[in-house]
């Protein structure tokens, strides 16, 4: 099949950027998108134009290096990643737009590759059990209950991708903190720190210039691993606690 | 020859001349002399590590934060060393190629990780993963490591759970265990099908931690592209900042790769799309020793290739060969037909049919070679990509008649539909299609006891060491492996090194700080400065098949002669005519493949001379000439229980060429266990 793309293309993170139009013919379904994108590329510099450059790794939707807006939409229209979409969501002669993750805490770095280095921050600020290593107890000494064990793991399953923030209209990381409060807060293991958690990872939210979460549900919408909104209730919950404990 | 710590090196340099029996490899490489001491201490083998621990120095508190560790690489094996390092109250810094350090491949491991934890009670125990490692990796591995990986192995849960690792558990709040690869035992600890994610996400955590503490300083979209030497010892790297494109020079007093496998040299495999060799190859070019290269796994089930655009290939868990039957058409007419018009009497169960007993079970390398075989045979199904057709049928239709449908969704259901996914086919109606991918590579930077490379001050661990998993390696090993040396080996054995430090300061102005970056800059400006023709992928792309079709699932003499010529021609014509756009100074995607790639060229070649030197069948590694009469492989015990070590050389006539590899051998002795030839009959 035939599409139009129309891609931004930015040369770093100071310079402007425009949207380029590119036609690409030839494109199987069975392709992924990532891999459309690839051809696109290898056309390009057999021309002797610069190749669009983008972020992926794994290319099995759980390193959370991809992610594009595609048509407006996180990650594009099916629920999962960018790296995981394939053609045949599309059709021939379809026009594709294409533009980097937009939110102020994400600035790009050139095209469609962001910065998400705040969420690296977040975490420094409290994402963690502190336990140095070679001073755990014998893992069987505390026994989880095995429902708790499967809610933290659900909500574990993020994979730090930005889809959150780029689908928000506000720009918050709410979905993306409350999944590791939650994850880290349903465990045992985790309930020593949770206010110093809490407290922590929403000043660093804060400071990196994300915004409130009004309760919209785009997040949730756009998230290629269905991290549900009741996360942000629970990071709501714990930070009133942790408030009211006078932190 | 490079700079030895003499006390790895003993013998006479002549040996082991070439020509014994049959040298294949002859003309190839340089015999060298073998190695004797891997710094394992003596005595009994379950002794040897408190042995080692008591005996490597400690190093004063007060004295860590004046001693600075390079850590390349932020999965499993790297991110566990850079926080417990950190912790400890060195001073770290920790490197990754990715925006974020847990984004490392470490992320996509699936099944899970082994420990001996025995909470089965099935007669599980150290002893036991130890014996089962070193016959899975067909007697190819270092007994003492690989005893002291089982024995470390139980503090690793211990820890995981500690940090949050949210690992599947029974109605009683236990941890739960399922059996994996084919061992008798039930050790395998996991976390759904996202193992690999949750405990990287826990390493991550914990590094995230020593960051905001201040002990870990955190280099992302850093590319390491040379080892710093001095006076022998590794003091620092090279590294361009992939966003800026500066060639920046870090000091330490010590360096440690974690950075992973080297599977993508066959351009298509299940590794990351980054995952490469070169901080790896760059040591090796500096002195440390590439043991066994050649041994990789190529895993049986795997979402066959489309077509020339692929980029990439994706596991099936082998779980589903517990339920699946693996078949092709018997007539090569009906290839094109669609499967389930294909009547039961013209079907090819070829598993069943050549391993009766074991059937669709065989082991990893079998089911993947009896693959390859039906689809060179004409008899392959699915989209014809470039002539012929590599895919055979998994069928769970037979399942789905004994379990039903919702017995299949209970088990497989999210493996289902990632394979809808990807393919566009309902495997409920439709059989699956699978083939063989690269997965795994066992050879990696030869380590001692210390995990300390030949090059002293240069610890390997992870993926891109050899140490442990011989020939072959155990499924949920990996892992396992990885966070042991992050977390419990190496934090020890690098004190014993540390003690003689801080070293003397070197500045930037040292000769061979500038020669190491000089290199770099002058690489970089070579592909920006050479006018060719051609991708840097269409390259890579071609050395991955030329790997594949020789260096694959079997391999021969004269296959393998073949590809070091194909190798080298490409090499050459790479160099000269490889067309990289764009300039240093920002985000340049298509100059870090040329660099990962030009690596690759070498590592391959070197890849083909290794598998040409063993003449022998073991573990991943298939010599079509060592074989028994009914196709199994044959290992040759008298000639090649070796470790391979193999030495750089430059190439005389070439400037920074690749010249006759030295060929350096360590002996296999085993004491706490016997040798003997695997059977799956
Ligand atoms: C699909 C899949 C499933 C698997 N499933 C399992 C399983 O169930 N159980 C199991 O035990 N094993 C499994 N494995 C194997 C296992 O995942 C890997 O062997 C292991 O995770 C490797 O860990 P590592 O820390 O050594 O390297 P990696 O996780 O590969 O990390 C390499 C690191 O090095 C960095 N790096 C590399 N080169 C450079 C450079 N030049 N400069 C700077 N940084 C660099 C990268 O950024 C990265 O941080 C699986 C592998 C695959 C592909
Ligand atoms: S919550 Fe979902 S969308 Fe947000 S970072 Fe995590 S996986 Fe991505
Ligand atoms: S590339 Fe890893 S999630 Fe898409």
């Amino acid at each position: 099949m035939k599409v139009t793309l129309k891609i931004w293309r930015q040369p770093d993170s100071v310079s402007p950027g425009a949207m380029h139009t590119y036609e690409l013919d030839g494109v199987s379904e069975d392709m992924s998108f990532l891999e459309m994108l690839d051809v696109l590329n290898e056309d390009l510099i057999v021309k002797g134009e610069d190749p669009v450059a983008f972020d992926s790794d794994c290319r099995e939707g759980i390193c959370g290096m991809c992610g594009l807006m595609i048509n407006g939409q996180a990650h594009g229209p099916e629920v999962t990643t960018t790296c995981q979409l394939h053609m045949r969501s599309f059709k021939d002669g379809d026009e594709i737009v294409i533009e980097p993750w937009r939110s102020d805490a994400f600035p790009v770095v050139k095209d469609l590759v962001v910065d998400r280095g705040a969420f690296d921050r977040i975490i420094q600020a409290g994402g963690f059990i502190s336990v140095n290593t070679g001073s755990a107890p014998e893992a069987h000494s505390v026994p989880v209950p095995r429902e708790d064990a499967i809610r933290a793991f659900n909500v574990a399953t993020c994979i730090g991708c930005g889809a959150c923030v780029a689908a928000c209209p506000n720009g918050s990381a709410s979905l993306f903190m409350g999944a590791k409060i939650t994850h880290l807060g349903e465990l045992p293991q985790g309930q020593p720190e949770r206010d110093s958690r809490v407290v922590g990872m929403v000043a660093q939210h804060d400071a990196e210039g994300f915004g409130g979460c009004t309760n919209i549900g785009e997040c949730t919408a756009a998230c290629p691993k269905e991290i549900p909104l009741d996360v942000i209730s629970r990071l709501n919950w714990d930070l009133h606690a942790a408030l009211r404990h006078g932190h | 020859m490079t700079d030895m710590p003499d006390t790895t090196l003993t013998g006479d340099p002549s040996h082991d001349a070439p020509g014994a029996h049959g040298d294949d490899a002859a003309g190839y490489y340089v015999p060298g002399s073998p190695i004797a001491d891997t710094k394992s201490p003596g005595g009994p083998i379950d002794e040897r590590w408190q042995t080692r621990k008591f005996e490597a120095r400690l190093v004063n508190p007060a004295n860590r934060r004046k001693l600075d560790i390079i850590i390349v690489g932020t999965g499993l094996a790297g991110g566990s060393a850079a926080a417990t390092l950190g912790e400890a109250g060195y001073n770290v810094k920790s490197f990754c190629y990715q925006d974020s350090p847990r984004r490392a491949h470490s992320i996509a491991a699936q099944g899970g990780i082994n420990a001996a934890k025995n909470y089965k009670e099935d007669g599980d125990s150290v002893h036991r993963l130890f014996y089962d490692t070193v016959k899975g990796g067909d007697y190819r591995s270092r007994e003492s490591n690989v005893y002291r990986l089982a024995e470390v192995s139980t503090n690793i849960i211990d820890q995981c759970v500690a940090q949050g690792v949210p690992f599947a558990r029974e109605y009683g709040g236990l941890l739960d265990n399922r059996s994996f690869g084919g061992v008798q035992v039930s050790r395998t600890f996991y976390a759904r099908g996202q193992t690999g994610q949750q405990l990287l996400i826990g390493a991550y955590q914990a590094l995230e931690r020593q960051v905001a503490a201040g002990t870990v300083t955190q280099y992302t979209r850093h590319e390491m592209l040379e080892l710093i030497v001095v006076d022998g010892k590794a003091r620092g790297i090279i590294a361009r900042d992939l966003v800026t494109g500066e060639i920046e020079t870090h000091l330490a007093d010590v360096v440690v790769l974690a950075s992973g496998g080297y599977g993508n040299v066959f351009f298509l495999s299940t590794n990351a799309m980054g995952s490469n060799v070169t901080a790896a190859w760059r040591a090796h070019r500096k002195g440390a020793y590439m043991a066994n290269p050649c041994y990789t796994q190529i895993h049986p089930t795997c979402i066959p290739v489309t077509g020339s655009h692929q980029s990439k290939l994706t596991l099936m868990s082998e779980s589903l060969r517990n339920d699946g039957r693996i078949w092709v058409p018997k007539k090569k007419a009906d290839c094109e037909k669609d499967p389930r018009d294909i009547p039961e009497e013209d079907r090819d169960y070829y598993l069943e049919r050549i391993y009766p007993s074991f059937g669709n079970l065989v082991p990893r390398d079998i089911a993947s070679r009896a693959a390859k075989n039906v689809c060179d045979e004409g008899r392959g199904v699915g989209p014809e990509v470039e002539g012929v057709r590599r895919g055979v049928y998994l069928d769970f239709s037979a399942a789905i008649e004994r379990l039903g449908r919702d017995g299949i969704e209970e088990k497989y259901d999210n493996l289902f539909d990632m394979y809808a996914r990807i393919t566009g086919e309902n495997p409920y109606e439709t059989p699956m299609r699978i083939y063989p991918a690269v997965h795994y590579v066992m050879g990696g930077l030869w380590v001692d006891y210390d995990l300390q490379s030949t090059i002293p001050g240069l610890f390997v661990t992870g993926e891109a060491n050899f140490s442990d998993h011989g020939a072959n390696r155990l499924g949920a090993s990996a892992l396992m492996q990885g966070l042991a040396d992050g977390y419990f080996v190496l934090p020890h054995t690098i004190r014993d090194y540390l003690a003689d430090g801080p070293f003397e300061k070197i500045e930037e102005s040292h000769p061979a700080v500038v020669e190491a970056k000089k290199a770099v800059e002058d690489r970089v400006a070579h592909f920006l400065g050479t006018s060719g023709t051609r991708s840097v992928d269409s390259y890579h792309r071609e050395l991955g098949n030329i790997m594949w079709e020789y260096c694959g699932m079997e391999r021969t003499e004269d296959g393998l002669k073949k590809a070091i010529d194909l190798i080298r021609t490409l090499k050459d014509d790479f160099w000269r005519n490889v067309k990289v756009l764009g300039t240093n100074d920002s985000l340049n995607q298509s100059l870090e493949k040329a660099g990962r790639v030009a690596d690759f060229m070498e590592l391959g070649e070197l890849m083909c001379i290794d598998a040409l030197n063993r003449r022998e069948s073991c573990g991943g590694h298939f010599r079509a000439e060592s074989q028994t009469e009914d196709g199994e492989a044959l290992r040759h015990d008298d000639q090649f229980a070796y470790v391979a070590a193999w030495e750089f050389a430059t190439d005389p006539d070439v400037a920074e060429g690749m010249g006759t590899p030295v060929l350096h051998k360590e002996d296999l002795v085993y004491t706490a266990i016997e040798m003997k030839q695997r059977s799956y009959k």
